[in-house]
């Protein structure tokens, strides 16, 4: 069970990261279908710079800057030329596909000490809740900070209620005078750093090592958590928890035997969080309250 | 203007034809291949392109390499592969099972052109198979399982379930229950080649399960890692040495070695001597290598390196009789091995094997 | 700063010509790449672009006898534009609606999967009249796994972006159980396929010596009807009143739920369609990869196409050639497939980009305000 759990926090990170970040740059009133390609070159660039530099804080921040960058193009073209979103979402998915290929030609094969756990001496050991909460590495730790801090500065500051302004209703935050366009930049850039810190924790971390392609769809689902999460930041961690969990019981389901055809216990996941959806959707207060309104609607200011 | 470039456009197309690069001199043969993964999966894909590099060293300006990456198993197959006929390619190696209907489909447009096909069965006048006989690797390191395992469970990471898989599988913990009786394997299908996290997931699943001896058929070096990072557990190495991976924990690796064969039928093409054949080579050829076998006690590598060489000699059969299924059925009479026919329909566990199989 | 400026109306000479400056701007921006890994860029750009069309070009031109060989690419783009630009005008009039089918590989998927159990269920010398059964199934199929998403939003209002996608992953271990289980050819050696689907049941190709199929026939005829259908017809207008402005769609007395089951009950069935038609074109058995990845890349081209259900046949060519283009440049130039998906996505980033200057134009200030 404690391995269960230690299992589920891991392959939970990286979704975590990645939906986090998409959230804001969703709740700011874009939709950035190119998860993937932004936590692919998150992931080599990441790796690249810890091969050669041996640190693994220059490495994440390497990644992170690496999503951001990729973000850049993202939102040059949707905001500043007014390109439709999706569209250009899925082509930057292409584009980093390509892009971390060719990067990581030179790191196929090239082993990487993982990151290193922080343990507390005897209290991460001694326990089954110190194994399970202490003696992860930094990033599990960063992701969780990072899920707080965005739900409070969503809820609790200025500059988060002017995000929110403007994914609402974007003319009326204008004539209330915020930078509509300056805004959404920022969200995009921070979706894509988290990307990018996402993909970090693959090729640093949860398997370190680069292989092209190694995100294997995880871009995706980071973005069905943030709807399934309706866009709040605490529903995202109970949505990452709870994917990994049903996908590690995909395994653990055949160690104990249970007599199911793999394949769907290769399904549950899915479907599980369709049903949650469904449960959640229900009442309408809990998703209208919270889904931008202004979604994947370009702004271009009057004046 | 337009003219120009007209012009220019249609002096760049005689230049490019299709295919030709153009280079200074004329290659006697122009060599292509197709991947189902990109070549940076450091697993089969990277493999079959090791073995291509070493036709191009071999043969230098005497021939021309091309490859195809990531090509899917479905209709662009049969495009990328007549492409590389059509562009003046006299040898086409074709790396997965999937690529099977293709390739004898274009083979018969392009009767002048050879081709090879890695896994499949259905041959022709142009078309050779060939294979590799994994299975007696997986002979070799359920030996040193055998030895090794203190907690008597072996966990296998698998594919998907095709013949070869199960025949790995088997061969395996049936050399690993010659050595210890009470060894039983544990499978976990992880349904993809190649998706190092859920790899990941599924040795550490199969770890906190109890078992000490990881065994992989996938493609990353995820599953050695898992090891590496969890105390008195051992592993092996997949298609190639991931020692790099796995420095105290990887035991050996079963490596495929395709550039002997390589190097051998692109030699058979320029001297006129090839012909459609059907290999199926192991230990013996080359075309299945071990890693040097590391972290063990000197017993254990001695009865390894023993279990490699009567292997390799055909002293040893990794299916010699009697052999009985887990249903209890006896499937290989005592005094008798499988038939290759049997190895390549294998849709069966040995006794000892725990997991879903599907019917 | 890039500043935008509104147009009176759009421009029409920029709707014709905002591709070709696109393509231009790729041609440009591919050539630096190309010139940067060392490579020739004329080349390169050729084969990448115009090798497709030229060749159809000889085709056209060249005496019968020597001609034949030259289709043979040209035809490939269009095999490979007709299951795009059927999910794609589908999706385009889903897109619309403002009803987001993002997992139309799902129902391509399912499409394929009813369609195979027809066709493994019909005997081995089944006529050619199978295909309608075929077909139809197919489309009933795609149909019936996107009222799962349609339902679940009408009745529980659950997001059909994430409804669908998940739904796609579904089925792929659907299809993944069904072709190594029940489907199964048990003279395959145990491998995960079916049989081969007897001769009824495979498109009759059109073009000797080629792949392309009478297929071909279905998307035109699919694309122009949704075309007419959303230019002329009622439900067309509700469709974009609906996907516009739905308050104003309500005052009119059009229903949201209606549309919603509309758009991805057609979208679907599109989509099962193409995935039927694929595989029994193409691939001719069930199999656990079907190139279920059109259903994604047909959302490019709902969008390049300008959600117009025509314009999907062109983003659709579009698409085929720059997939095409990049097998060639790793045969014919031995670039590796990573340097093709930039240049693909640079390709879709101008394109896309470029559309803006249909309605704006386009003024770059300097710090100082105008």
């Amino acid at each position: 069970m404690e391995n269960f759990i230690i299992s589920m926090i891991i392959a939970a990170t990286p979704l975590l990261l990645a939906a986090t970040g998409e959230l804001v740059a969703e709740r700011s009133g874009v939709l950035n279908l190119g998860v993937e390609g932004m936590m692919l070159v998150g992931a080599v660039v990441a790796f690249a710079a810890a091969n050669s530099t041996g640190s693994g804080t220059l490495a994440i921040v390497a990644g992170a800057a690496a999503g951001m960058a990729m973000a850049l193009v993202f939102g040059v073209l949707v905001l500043s030329l007014m390109a439709n979103q999706p569209a250009t979402g899925l082509a930057l998915t292409i584009f980093g596909i390509g892009v971390s290929g060719l990067i990581g030609q030179a790191f196929v094969g090239v082993a990487l000490e993982p990151l290193p756990k922080l343990a507390i001496p005897v209290l991460s050991d001694s326990t089954a809740a110190g194994r399970i909460l202490l003696g992860h590495d930094a990033m599990v730790y960063l992701s969780l900070a990072l899920v707080a801090a965005v739900a409070w500065f969503l809820a609790r500051t200025r500059p988060g209620l002017a995000l929110r302004a403007v994914g609402d209703n974007h003319d009326s935050a204008h004539a209330l005078g915020y930078n509509v366009i300056a805004t959404r930049y920022a969200a995009v850039m921070f979706g894509g750093a988290c990307a990018g810190l996402g993909g970090a924790y693959l090729s640093l971390a949860y398997t370190p090592m680069w292989a092209e392609n190694m995100t294997a769809g995880r871009g995706w689902i980071a973005l069905a958590l943030v709807v399934f999460a309706t866009w709040k930041p605490g529903r995202v961690l109970a949505g990452a928890f709870l994917f990994a969990a049903v996908t590690q019981l995909q395994f653990y389901g055949q160690d104990w035997g249970l007599p199911v055809p793999s394949q769907f216990l290769a399904m549950a996941p899915y479907l599980a969080t369709i049903i949650a959806l469904v449960v959640i959707s229900r009442d309408v207060n809990l998703t209208k309250a919270n889904a931008p309104a202004c979604i994947g609607r370009p702004f271009r200011a009057e004046r | 203007m337009i003219r120009k470039t007209a012009l220019a456009l249609a002096a760049l197309a005689l230049a490019a034809g299709i295919g030709t690069g153009a280079p200074a001199q004329e290659p006697e043969l122009k060599v292509g291949f197709v991947y189902v993964g990109p070549v940076g999966d450091y697993g089969w894909s990277y493999q079959h392109d090791h073995g291509r590099k070493a036709v191009e060293e071999e043969f230098g300006d005497r021939v021309d390499t091309t490859y195809v990456e990531s090509v899917p198993e479905g209709p662009d197959a049969e495009r990328v592969i007549r492409q590389l006929a059509a562009s003046g390619h006299g040898l086409i190696f074709t790396t997965s099972f999937g690529y099977m209907d293709p390739t004898i489909k274009v083979a018969k447009m392009f009767p002048d052109v050879k081709f090879e096909h890695a896994t499949g069965y259905k041959r022709a006048d142009n078309v050779s198979t060939y294979m590799a006989r994994f299975y007696e690797g997986r002979h070799v390191i359920g030996t040193i399982a055998g030895h090794m395992s203190e907690a008597n469970k072996i966990g296998y990471v698998a594919s998907v379930p095709i013949p070869e898989v199960i025949r790995g599988i088997n061969a395996a913990t049936l050399a690993a229950r010659a050595v210890n009786p009470d060894i039983e394997t544990q499978v976990i299908w992880v349904n993809s080649w190649y998706d190092p996290g859920k790899e990941a997931d599924a040795a550490k699943a199969l770890i906190s399960q109890g078992a000490d001896m990881i065994m992989q058929h996938t493609d990353s070096p995820a599953a050695l890692q898992a090891a590496e990072n969890a105390e008195d557990v051992y592993a092996f190495g997949q298609a190639s040495d991931m020692i790099q991976f796995a420095p105290n924990s990887q035991l050996t690796a079963i490596i495929d070695d395709w550039a002997p064969y390589y190097i051998d039928r692109v030699r058979a093409v320029l001297e006129g001597t090839w012909e459609s054949q059907d290999t199926w080579k192991g230990l013996a050829s080359g075309m299945v290598k071990m890693a040097p076998y590391t972290n063990m006690p000197d017993d254990v590598k001695e009865a390894a390196m023993e279990a490699e060489k009567a292997v390799a000699s055909g002293e040893r059969h990794p299916f010699d009789g009697p052999v009985t299924d887990r249903d209890g059925e006896i499937r290989i009479e005592e005094g008798e091995t499988a038939t290759d026919e049997m190895m390549l329909g294998m849709d069966w566990f040995v006794e000892g094997v725990k997991g879903d199989l599907p019917k | 700063m890039i500043l935008l400026e509104p147009r009176p109306q759009p421009s029409r000479a920029l709707t014709l010509l905002s591709p070709v400056i696109a393509i231009a701007l790729t041609l440009v921006a591919g050539g630096l790449l190309m010139a940067a890994m060392g490579r020739a860029p004329g080349q390169a750009l050729y084969v990448y672009f115009f090798q497709p069309i030229h060749e159809f070009w000889f085709w056209l031109t060249l005496p019968a006898d020597q001609a034949a060989m030259w289709i043979y690419t040209p035809a490939e783009v269009v095999v490979k534009a007709i299951p795009l630009a059927l999910i794609g005008a589908g999706l385009a009039v889903c897109f619309r609606a403002n009803v987001w089918n993002i997992g139309a590989a799902g129902q391509y998927t399912l499409g394929a999967i009813l369609g195979g159990w027809i066709a493994l269920s019909a005997p081995e010398d089944a006529s050619g009249l199978w295909l309608v059964p075929y077909l139809l199934g197919g489309v009933l199929a795609g149909m019936a796994w996107a009222a799962i998403p349609a339902f679940l939003k009408v009745r529980f209002n659950a997001n059909e972006i994430l409804v669908s996608l998940m739904l796609f992953y579904v089925s792929t271990q659907l299809l993944d159980f069904l072709v190594r289980g029940p489907f199964k050819d048990p003279a395959g050696y145990g491998f995960p396929e079916s049989r081969d689907f007897g001769a009824g049941l495979i498109m009759p190709v059109m073009v000797e010596g080629t792949r392309l199929h009478y297929g071909v026939v279905l998307a035109v005829v699919a694309c122009v009807a949704l075309w007419l259908m959303m230019g002329r017809t009622l439900k067309g207008f509700e469709v974009r009143v609906i996907g516009a402005a739905p308050r104003a769609g309500a005052f009119a007395g059009f229903s949201r739920a209606r549309t919603i089951w509309f758009v991805l009950l057609l979208s679907g069935g599109l989509a099962g369609l193409a995935g039927a038609l694929e595989v029994s074109a193409t691939i001719q058995q069930l199999q656990p990869t079907i190139s279920a990845e059109y259903g994604f890349t047909a959302i490019i081209v709902a969008f390049v196409g300008r959600l117009n259900p025509v314009g999907a046949i062109l983003g659709a060519l579009v698409l085929g050639v720059s997939f095409i283009g990049g097998e060639n440049a790793q045969i014919a130039l031995k670039l590796p497939k990573a340097v093709t998906g930039i240049f693909q996505g640079m390709l879709l980033f101008f394109l896309l980009g470029c559309d803006t200057l249909i309605r704006y134009r386009v003024r770059l200030a300097w710090a100082a305000r105008a």
